[in-house]
């Protein structure tokens, strides 16, 4: 096929800065509660300029294979992104994030394919731009697919480590970036097989040993990581829309990352190396009613806690990826409201990193349609939490653990937390005393105002909804 | 170095500070929208995708390519679209898809 349809390429750029611009204000409008969702719009109307004008692009000569890759995308992109239930949103975000870092690596493939038979004829910069492309990219790539996999629980949520792996990562980067040399250098393909093989594995060996309660500032990481590969590619294609739209992602995305990091006290060399790994790993599944150091648990019954619901003055719910995991947001608002009528003010303690990722719980409880002001963050939540009758933990766990404050032997010390055990009672609804996604024990369960009530927290759920009614 | 590569620094030097400046005052809330939305902006990488695939010679490249064609639109649609459920959870509205699943 000819080029039927291009333009000029003074018309393809000057359509790139118009997108670039929407790219800039949906950015600006996705920072805003009231506008992000126009904001969203604005974006993904910038990237259709983009794309559409690309169409239209001077070197642009065959359509027919991208035609068929952009269907085949569109149509995973949309029934994935349609079939993912809200709880699994932050691997599918990882998942997305890989794939883009992966075609950033298969572009500096196929360009150092192309540009190889006269290498040396090449400014340093087009080389470079590849090389830190299939680098970078690559990178991203696996340590996605990685978190993905940690995520949704095909591998181990704990932290998986081996002696001297920072020593390990670091001869894995330093030869890949001699391979980088070796296909600077050389015009042999091998090389950067050989450069992208090694990041990848770089990629998998770095987020391995990452806790899955990091997971959230490590998948921003790698999403600031995608966004600079972009921009490498736009070096190499001489593409300005890349360029802006790959840096733009770089930059806010290091920044999220820092704030992210921010929000659980945790630097990110913390997050990188820190290996909160350094928790022994326990046993699986240890039975419900013992602890791992012996210490007592209270157990309580649905009656005996709906009897205590149903007489405070106020009640603090505190949701964890428990609730998520369990769907049970709606029998959590049935609970609420039923406790309203009886005159118990309800209200949510909000961590910022409850569940999976910051703002997890905010949408979930928002699909239930619990009001907006019942939700405390942790800063409103914790002085209400000292004037609470019953903080009722619903499949929360690292984020209420008291260790945080009090041990600095703990991997979770200096982590802000929700002050539950202020509260006059705690009943923590939970499956069994396995520690959480962190890997660490939680001595709240141990705390004599502590009651455990055991089971899935929307079984649990909906008996307190029925001995509530009951009482 | 060429005119072209230091208008592309520029370009490149400006983009960090605006990305930056854009995201300063983020609350906690949106942390996890925002990673989404931008996660879908470096789709932009379908454009490069594309431009190799629209010119593209040989097998191999062509195969390159077209997974990487694959990969970028797979990013930049379900982006934006998993990123408009999470924002519309917002507003307080019900889903338009099938209501989800119970996970046992």
């Amino acid at each position: 096929m000819t080029t039927p349809l291009a333009v000029s390429l003074e018309t393809v750029n000057l359509l790139y800065a118009v997108s670039a611009v929407l790219l800039v204000f949906g950015i600006k409008q996705l920072s805003s509660p009231r506008t992000a969702r126009q904001g969203n719009f604005v974006a993904a109307a910038g990237m259709a300029i983009a794309v559409g004008i690309t169409l239209f692009h001077p070197d642009v000569e065959k359509y027919g294979l991208m035609a068929v890759g952009i269907a085949v995308g569109t149509v995973i992109g949309v029934v994935s992104a349609r079939a993912v239930k809200m709880t699994a949103i932050p691997q599918m975000v990882a998942l997305f994030n890989g794939v883009g870092g992966g075609a950033v690596a298969l572009i500096a493939a196929a360009e150092y394919h192309r540009l190889a038979p006269d290498l040396g004829a090449l400014p340093v910069d087009v080389i470079a731009g590849i090389l830190f492309g299939a680098l970078v990219g690559s990178i991203s790539f696996a340590g996605s697919l990685v978190a993905f996999g940690k995520l949704q629980e095909l591998l181990p949520g704990r932290p998986l480590t081996f002696p001297g792996q920072i020593v390990v990562n670091g001869l894995l980067l330093v030869l890949a970036i001699a391979c980088g040399v070796g296909a600077g250098v050389t015009e042999n393909g091998i090389w950067i097989v050989l450069l992208i093989v090694l990041a990848l594995v770089l990629g998998a060996a770095a987020v391995l040993p990452i806790g899955g309660a990091d997971m959230p500032v490590v998948i921003s990481l790698l999403n600031a990581f995608t966004g600079l590969a972009a921009a490498s590619s736009g070096f190499v294609l001489g593409n300005n829309a890349l360029i802006i739209g790959g840096t733009l992602v770089g930059a806010s995305g290091t920044l999220l990352t820092i704030l992210m990091g921010r929000a659980m006290n945790r630097s990110l060399a913390n997050v990188l190396f820190g290996a909160f790994g350094a928790a022994p790993a326990a046993g699986p599944a240890a039975a419900p009613g013992a602890s791992g150091d012996g210490a007592m648990v209270r157990q309580t019954t649905a009656e005996d806690t709906a009897v205590m619901l149903a007489y405070a003055s106020q009640v603090m719910v505190v949701p964890g990826y428990g609730l998520a995991v369990a769907q049970a947001q709606h029998v959590t608002r049935e609970l609420a409201d039923l406790l309203e009528a009886r005159g118990v003010r309800v209200r949510y303690a909000i961590h910022p990193v409850a569940g999976r990722m910051p703002g997890h719980m905010n949408v979930l409880l928002a699909e239930a349609n619990v009001p907006y002001p019942a939700l405390l963050d942790m800063d409103d939540a914790n002085p209400e939490l000292n004037r609470t009758d019953v903080a009722l933990v619903v499949g929360a766990n690292d984020v209420t653990n008291p260790a945080a404050r009090s041990n600095p032997e703990s991997p979770l010390y200096g982590m802000p937390i929700l002050d539950v055990d202020h509260a006059k009672n705690v009943v923590v609804l939970k499956r069994s005393m396995n520690p959480g996604f962190a890997g660490i024990d939680n001595e709240l369960y141990t705390n004599p105002k502590t009651a455990m009530l055991f089971g899935d927290a929307k079984d649990s759920l909906e008996r307190l909804v029925a001995a509530v009614k009951a009482v | 170095m060429t005119p072209e590569l230091i208008a592309s620094l520029t370009i490149f030097a400006l983009a960090v500070f605006l990305g930056f400046e854009l995201i300063s005052r983020v609350p906690t809330l949106l942390h996890t929208p925002l990673m989404s939305g931008t996660n879908a902006i470096h789709g932009i990488v379908l454009v490069g995708a594309m431009l190799i695939a629209g010119s593209a010679d040989s097998t191999l490249e062509q195969v390159l390519a077209f997974v990487a064609v694959v990969f970028a639109t797979v990013n930049v649609v379900g982006g934006f679209l998993v990123t408009d459920r999470m924002l519309h959870m917002f507003k307080g509205k019900r889903p338009e898809g099938p209501p989800e699943d119970e996970v046992p």
